[in-house]
């Protein structure tokens, strides 16, 4: 199987060559799993998507769909666990999975109290 | 670990390059000499200790990451890795895509080993005077396309296929349901896609001049040249019907032709005592002008005198690989040719087809009886116990799901450590049910057949792609 990511080992000999549509879509499968990070756009597109916000960026919202900031979320603290969640924080919130657990723990209900919420040193 | 590979099948293309069909997934992978022995030496039922095996390999580093890709390929497992679940149907109601119209029960041929005829009907009744209707009424039909045009979910195409009896008995209900079906597509949005398979004695100039308007695709029954169509294949007086049909088929060819439609296709009944494939595949297609040819042993209970014995599936085999070798020259110039079987077995490998279930019946293909009882498939029309609902109350899902789960890959353990059972997956249920009584059960009984059809399909594969690689594109799903 031909890596393209394989370049420690230098120029890695061909040995396997997929021959029907099946064996192409499992070799394509095999080495996205291998890759490390890949962008959402990368061709082909990573097959694993990371669990917590941090692992990728995102941009952040400037502005809305109808390029106002009515559409935002105000206050973007209204959206605290839902962008949490869904990985769509402006910027990147600890990861709740593995390293802090316990990160929203004192922050019941974050439109009162998100000054209570924890601070995380990495 | 112990490791080991996993149900596969190795064949050799030209120029002694290694190929392996792994049975697990349906992929084929292409072997060099290094990756070649490394599935060969893990092949063993107990498995391997990978790092004492590798700390042995006289080329370490190469190995490992040959070894690796294999694993991740899913060509070396874990012995004993436990399988993921899978499920057992796909989300239901599944959409229909094919409905197989029997238009008619009635034949104006007695063909000496029809299942519809013979002694291994499904219905009760004796002769053309089955339980049913002889005819479908015109009102059936155009239900029958409703019913199609309801369950077929947003497939942008379905196929209706016509079927009987002697499907051109009732042609009126043909034209019904075409034209009934073209204005019904135009509301719905679809493509509709006609096929309809006749045994030629009643295509006269009006009717096909209608099939080739609407470009059908047609199969003609007929089983080589008047000797051996004869043979089997005759009117109620016992004569032939091989003179009557060949003029009409001339006449279809050329039309066809000249307008440009589908393929013609011609459906060979292989009995015991048949001429040889290839002289049967030449004549239809070179002397009546046949696109493709498909070959089908016949259907027969124990002890029918025209079933192919054991022998009769040897000869068969070895004369099939006598018109592969037609195949291969053809794909080599890069030519189609209609041996159809391969064409289907060369298909589905390509795609890596995994199937689940042998065949659509119950699935995106349900039949139609004259009366509007929907079956598992047309041969199972009227057979009380496949009935899957009716077109106008629609599929008894309930019936349909257990009828599915039961008939399942999964639950055929027969087939557990067969290479073949991506593509066969235990075989037409029609046949299980004359063979066994249960249309559920694996066909032990022509395994070998499919085992040696499949090598066949697989060597044919491995030529054609050390030669002419390219030829694979016209398979190729998008």
């Amino acid at each position: 199987m031909n890596d393209p990511e394989a370049t420690t080992a230098g120029e890695r000999q061909t040995r396997i060559f997929p021959c029907n549509q099946k064996a192409q879509q499992l070799a394509a499968l095999v080495l996205a799993q291998r890759g490390g990070a890949r962008a959402l756009t990368q061709d082909p597109p990573p097959t694993q998507y990371p669990y917590g916000c941090t692992t990728i960026f995102a941009p952040g919202w400037e502005v809305d769909s109808s390029n106002g900031t009515h559409g935002l979320c105000q206050p973007i603290e209204r959206d605290l666990y839902d962008c949490y969640h869904t990985c769509y924080w402006p910027a990147q919130v600890p990861d709740g999975v593995t390293n802090a657990p316990n990160w929203t723990k004192s922050c019941g209900a974050p439109m009162q109290d998100w000054k209570s919420i924890d601070l995380v040193f990495p | 670990m112990q490791l080991r590979t996993v149900l596969h099948r190795r064949f050799r293309g030209e120029r002694g390059l290694e190929f392996v069909y792994v049975a697990t997934s349906a992929a084929i992978l292409g072997l060099d000499a290094l990756a070649h022995s490394i599935v060969a030496a893990f092949d063993v039922p107990e498995g391997l200790d990978a790092t004492e095996w590798l700390q042995a390999h006289p080329d370490r580093q190469a190995a490992e990451t040959t070894l690796h890709d294999l694993i991740d390929l899913g060509v070396i497992r874990p012995v004993g890795e436990p399988q993921a679940p899978r499920a057992q149907l796909p989300p239901m109601p599944f959409p229909i895509a094919t409905l197989v119209l029997n238009v008619t029960n009635k034949c104006n041929l007695t063909c000496t080993y029809c299942y519809e005829y013979g002694a291994d009907r499904l219905t009760s009744g004796t002769g053309s005077a089955g339980t049913g209707k002889a005819r479908m009424s015109d009102d059936t039909a155009r239900q029958s396309i409703d019913f199609l045009m309801r369950n077929s979910g947003d497939r942008p195409q379905v196929s209706i296929t016509f079927f009987g009896g002697e499907t051109l008995l009732n042609f009126p209900a043909i034209v019904a349901a075409t034209e009934y079906a073209e204005e019904r597509a135009r509301v719905h949005r679809k493509r509709v896609h006609y096929s309809l398979t006749t045994n030629a004695t009643l295509l006269t100039d009006e009717v096909v001049d209608f099939l080739t308007k609407h470009r059908f695709g047609i199969t003609v029954s007929i089983d080589g040249d008047q000797k051996d169509h004869d043979r089997h294949r005759t009117f109620r007086d016992g004569t032939g019907s091989f003179e009557t049909i060949a003029k009409r088929i001339r006449h279809l060819v050329a039309t066809n032709k000249q307008r440009k439609g589908r393929s013609i296709g011609a459906r060979v009944t292989l009995t015991a005592g048949a001429a040889p494939v290839a002289d049967t595949y030449r004549f239809l297609t070179q002397e009546l002008g046949f696109d493709e040819v498909g070959f089908a042993p016949v259907t027969a209970g124990l002890g029918r005198s025209y079933a192919l014995g054991e022998a009769g599936y040897e000869r068969l085999l070895r004369e099939f690989g006598e018109l592969a070798e037609d195949y291969v020259a053809a794909a080599k110039a890069g030519e189609a040719h209609g041996f159809a079987n391969l064409g289907d077995l060369l298909r589905e490998l390509h795609q890596g087809v995994n199937k689940a279930h042998p065949c659509g019946a119950g699935l995106g293909l349900l039949g139609v009886s004259t009366e509007g009882e929907l079956g598992l498939c047309h041969r199972f029309v009227e057979s009380k116990s496949h009935a899957v609902g009716h077109v106008t109350t629609g599929v008894d899902e309930a019936f349909r799901s257990s009828f599915l789960t039961k008939a399942h890959i999964d639950q055929k353990t027969d087939c557990t450590q067969c290479f073949a059972r991506p593509l066969c997956a235990g075989g037409c249920y029609h046949e299980a049910h004359v063979r066994y009584g249960d249309a559920t059960r694996a066909n032990l009984h022509y395994c070998e057949w499919i085992r040696g059809f499949v090598d066949l399909g697989l060597a044919t594969y491995g030529r054609i792609l050390t030669s002419n690689p390219k030829y694979f594109a016209r398979f190729e799903s998008s």
